[in-house]
């Protein structure tokens, strides 16, 4: 059986929310380790306040020890999925193009919007179809992603309708060149159960696990 | 520099032993020194003097309230803790519990609106780790004075973002809580933070020390010179016009080190490493310590040199007092010493050894090798004085005249009323809360009248609602505080919740006046009586006095935070219509009083008169209905009367409504605009089987339409109402 790696930064908030999300094939691993264990096949950066976040959101968790071997992964092809801030630490890394500035209006933005899918060939948007629309949750301050040129950049979701933001044109997730990288403001960890309001984000945390079986 | 900052500036070692009034530096009496040299037979040193003087601070020692607060019930079935923990706790199902907590933090916010409010989540949050629970929830009360004036804007909106600042970053949702607007909070807003956690039953932590010789840890941030003297000076005395000289007195708040604090602690718990646990907050190491010696009956000694510190040179007196925040003071077993130590490590969280428990009885501080406080540990808790102050109880409110006439149609009062700072939607201020973090919110906010956390793993959540109304309690005391305690429970019981217990913060003027002192006692009178009636425990909470600017107090202002268990989280309610084609049904009376109401404030510019008294036995029977009923929504008629009740319920829920209101038995206004507590907007797919219901509980019950497709709220007779977009806040803060 393979596994999904959940990695815990001090200060990483969403890290148990993925983790019982994913169920019983997700495994935490913490940021001081050296390396994924063996059995990790996809690899969830998750969100919160990485080290406090008071320099730049996710400055400072990407010189993590686990993020060579996370980026080694990336480089060998596994899946990695940056939510929230997990995305500003991939964009901090390099390993996702842009970054992700401050929101448009200053504030804190806590509320349920609506996405597209722009590219259904990503890793993480397997399970979907391009232009379906999926209803996402977001908590942010920093999110508004900027990137000087868009050129090669592979967009993966895009905000429909509100763009909470300000986000360059309307993008809210973005993958790299191979689209085994995925990077993406909105929670799909907090839309996995009809109790809390929806399930659209098992689609995409699911997409690994239905390609990986 | 001004001559206040001076005096918080003074308030150090040498001042006091220099001064020839030296309980006057420490925020004591001429009297409570006296009695303080007359229990140690001697004059005290300067730093026991200013331990002594926090610890008998109002804020800390309760002791113009302790006579007064010893009328709330405090017992029940649910109350695995009562009152004199860091939180009280609840029993839920399967071996779980959750414990509660509310706290003031309204003297540091008003100096210093994001950091007072930052650190006010960050102490209640402590509070609820100490007792071992995973904090789940924070919900704050607010008040500030009329969103037109600058400086109520700038406090909440410093208010606001230091609430954001520090709970999303720590990862507790804020999901809830009461703000309101009025002239009486202009200089003085109220914040009181409360905050829930889960626990199991058998792992409750106390915060005791035990054991003699147990080592003595302090983790989490070092000791600064911020915040000293906070408890005695800021907090426990009234502000002069401008309070930004005391901005020495408040402390800043650093949610990662919270964030690493709480894994630690989480975890010494656990893997069952603590004997004790205990927050340092109000009083800093010095309450932290005595509280713990004292609570086990033990003594307690530290060594200063020990203490891990962000300054050089800091003084005993300093280190002593300090109220550096995202501190723990945590008591071990000597054998599990290096155990607490990697778990610390691990989190990157700073840990000290700084004494030991004592079987003496006494707290004795060390520094530089010399004992520079050596009292019993009972001078500073249980032998802190109680007053029972003079107290003049209010005249009973008589009911005001309306100054003229009543409304023949509704013209646009419901607008302005939806409108109104005290109605209007919430949205701006909880959109900057991260409300899902944790993925357990079911009922977010601005869904329900109360937030329910789903307890995962499990069939069952908890409903947390905060609420209370300063202006009611204005106008009548008693009948206000009563109305707080079945409001919060209503609330609760409308979200799905049959409520266990609750907590209380009691916002009040300086308890060296009478009049205060009595709007007071008959409050607490009120909430008494509510409590047993409804038995809903109190299970702890908090006094704050001294809310009060040159001379003028704030309106008194209880605010209740009931926790309620929804034994099926299937059955949670919200407050909005959810669909087309369910009955609409009023539970309790139909018309309301205009005394004390919204609609009276907005049409004549104050509260006046004697504002409705729940009646016990229609509360009881509505907690009984609200329980057993299958509801579809449920919405507690509140501010702003019937219409404004069944406006709500079409702009929070996803159907409008067609509606017969009954005919004026008196004023039209009263029917439409007029409040009263004991009434409840409910939707259902059986009104037969809720009337038969409501018949056997006593609870008057009228069908009153059917909801509709559409966002229309049409009323026979009286109008129609397009309700797409909720209004909120913004026209003032945009």
């Amino acid at each position: 059986m393979s596994r999904t790696a959940v990695v815990v930064f001090p200060g990483s908030n969403c890290d148990q929310d993925a983790l019982w999300a994913l169920g019983a094939d997700a495994v935490a691993v913490w940021h001081q380790e050296a390396r994924l264990p063996a059995d990790v096949s996809a690899v969830i950066l998750p969100g919160g306040f990485a080290y406090g976040d008071y320099l730049r959101a996710g400055a400072l968790a990407r010189f993590s020890p686990i993020m060579a071997d996370v980026r080694r992964a990336a480089d060998a092809g596994m899946p990695v999925l940056g939510i929230c801030n997990g995305f500003q630490v991939l964009c901090e890394a390099g390993m996702l193009p842009g970054a992700l500035a401050r929101n448009a209006d200053i504030a804190f933005h806590c509320q349920t919007v609506t996405v597209e899918v722009a590219d259904a060939d990503t890793a993480w948007t397997a399970g979907l179809r391009r232009g379906e629309r999926l209803r996402l949750p977001i908590a942010h301050g920093e999110g508004r992603y900027w990137v000087a040129d868009l050129t090669g950049v592979r967009v993966a979701f895009r905000y429909a309708g509100e763009n909470p933001n300000g986000s360059l044109e309307n993008i809210a997730g973005v993958s790299n060149r191979a689209g085994n990288v995925v990077g993406l403001m909105p929670h799909p960890e907090r839309a996995a159960s009809e109790t809390l309001g929806g399930v659209d984000g098992l689609r995409i945390l699911g997409a690994v696990r239905e390609a990986l079986r | 520099m001004s001559g206040r900052t001076k005096a918080v500036r003074a308030a150090t070692a040498n001042a006091v032993a220099d001064n020839p009034a030296p309980w006057d530096a420490v925020g004591l009496t001429q009297q409570e020194y006296r009695s303080i040299a007359a229990a140690l037979g001697r004059a005290p040193a300067p730093l026991e003097l200013g331990m002594l003087g926090a610890m008998w601070s109002e804020h800390c020692s309760y002791k113009s309230s302790r006579v007064h607060l010893r009328r709330l019930p405090t017992t029940g079935d649910a109350v695995l803790v009562g009152p004199g923990e860091n939180a009280g706790v609840l029993a839920l199902p399967e071996g779980w519990a959750v414990a509660i907590r509310v706290e003031s933090h309204n003297h540091p916010s008003a100096v210093e609106p994001f950091q007072g409010a930052a650190t006010g989540v960050g102490g209640i949050l402590r509070d609820i780790f100490a007792t071992g629970a995973r904090p789940c929830a924070v919900l704050d009360g607010l008040c500030f004075g009329p969103p037109e004036q600058v400086r109520a804007r700038h406090l909440l909106r410093g208010v606001v973002e230091g609430i954001a600042h520090y709970g999303n970053s720590i990862g507790v949702p804020t999901v809830g809580g009461a703000t309101a607007f009025a002239p009486g909070y202009r200089d003085n807003p109220l914040v009181n933070v409360m905050a829930a956690g889960w626990l199991r039953a058998d792992a409750i932590q106390h915060g005791r020390a035990s054991g003699p010789g147990n080592p003595v840890l302090l983790i989490g941030n070092r000791t600064g010179r911020d915040g000293i003297h906070g408890a005695s000076l800021l907090a426990s005395r009234s502000f002069a016009e401008d309070p930004a000289g005391l901005r020495p007195a408040v402390q800043v708040g650093d949610p990662f080190v919270g964030k690493l604090l709480l894994e630690a602690c989480a975890e010494l718990a656990e893997r069952g490493l603590l004997v004790g646990c205990n927050d340092l907050g109000a009083a800093g190491l010095t309450s932290a310590a005595s509280e713990a010696a004292g609570r086990g009956g033990m003594g307690i000694e530290l060594d200063l040199g020990a203490v891990p510190l962000r300054e050089q040179n800091m003084d005993p007196y300093e280190i002593m007092l300090s109220e550096s925040q995202e501190r723990m003071l945590v008591v071990v077993d000597a054998a599990d010493e290096r155990a607490a130590v990697a778990v610390c490590e691990r989190w990157g969280c700073e840990l000290a050894r700084v004494g030991h428990v004592t079987d003496d009885g006494r707290i004795r501080i060390r520094a530089s090798g010399t004992v520079v406080a050596d009292m019993p540990v009972a001078l500073l808790t249980s032998a802190a004085p109680r007053y029972r102050r003079p107290a003049r109880r209010p005249a009973a409110p008589a009911r005001a005249r309306p100054p003229d006439r009543d409304l023949t149609a509704v013209d646009d009062w419901l607008e302005r009323l939806l409108a109104a700072p005290n109605i209007c939607s919430r949205r701006w201020i909880y959109r900057q809360y991260d409300h899902q973090v944790q993925t357990a919110t079911a009922v977010l906010p601005g869904q329900g009248d109360a937030a329910v956390l789903w307890r995962k793993g499990t069939g069952f959540g908890v409903a947390l609602a905060l609420d209370g109304s300063g202006r009611l309690c204005r106008l009548d005391p008693y009948g206000g505080a009563a109305l707080a305690v079945c409001e919060a429970a209503r609330n609760v019981a409308c979200a799905g919740g049959r409520p266990l217990g609750l907590t209380n913060c009691l916002n009040w003027g300086s308890p060296e006046d009478p009049a205060t002192m009595g709007t007071f006692a008959a409050a607490i009178d009120g909430m008494a009586r509510a409590a047993r009636a409804l038995a809903i425990p109190v299970t702890g909470g908090n006094v704050s006095f001294y809310n009060e600017t040159s001379g003028r107090p704030v309106d008194p202002t209880p605010l209740v935070g009931v926790a309620g268990l929804v034994a099926d989280i299937g059955r949670r309610r919200g407050s909005g219509f959810p669909e087309a084609g369910l009955a609409v049904a009023l539970l309790g009376p139909a018309a309301g009083r205009l005394d004390g109401s919204e609609y009276q404030v907005q049409r004549w510019g104050a509260p006046s008169g004697a504002p409705a008294r729940p009646v016990f036995a229609l509360e009881r029977g509505l907690l009984r209905v609200l329980a057993e009923a299958d509801l579809r929504s449920a919405h507690d008629c509140a501010e702003g009367g019937l219409l404004v009740c069944l406006a709500e319920c079409v702009l929070t829920g996803a159907a409008g409504a067609r509606v017969r209101l009954p005919k004026p038995r008196g004023r039209l206004d009263e029917l439409l605009f007029g409040e009263a507590p004991g009434r409840v907007v409910v939707s259902t797919d059986n009104y037969g089987a809720l009337a038969r219901l409501c018949r056997a509980a006593g609870v008057p019950c009228r069908k009153l339409g059917v909801t509709a497709d559409g966002r229309d709220l049409v009323a026979e007779g009286l109008g129609t109402w397009s309700l797409r977009d909720e209004r909120g806040l913004e026209p003032w803060l945009a």
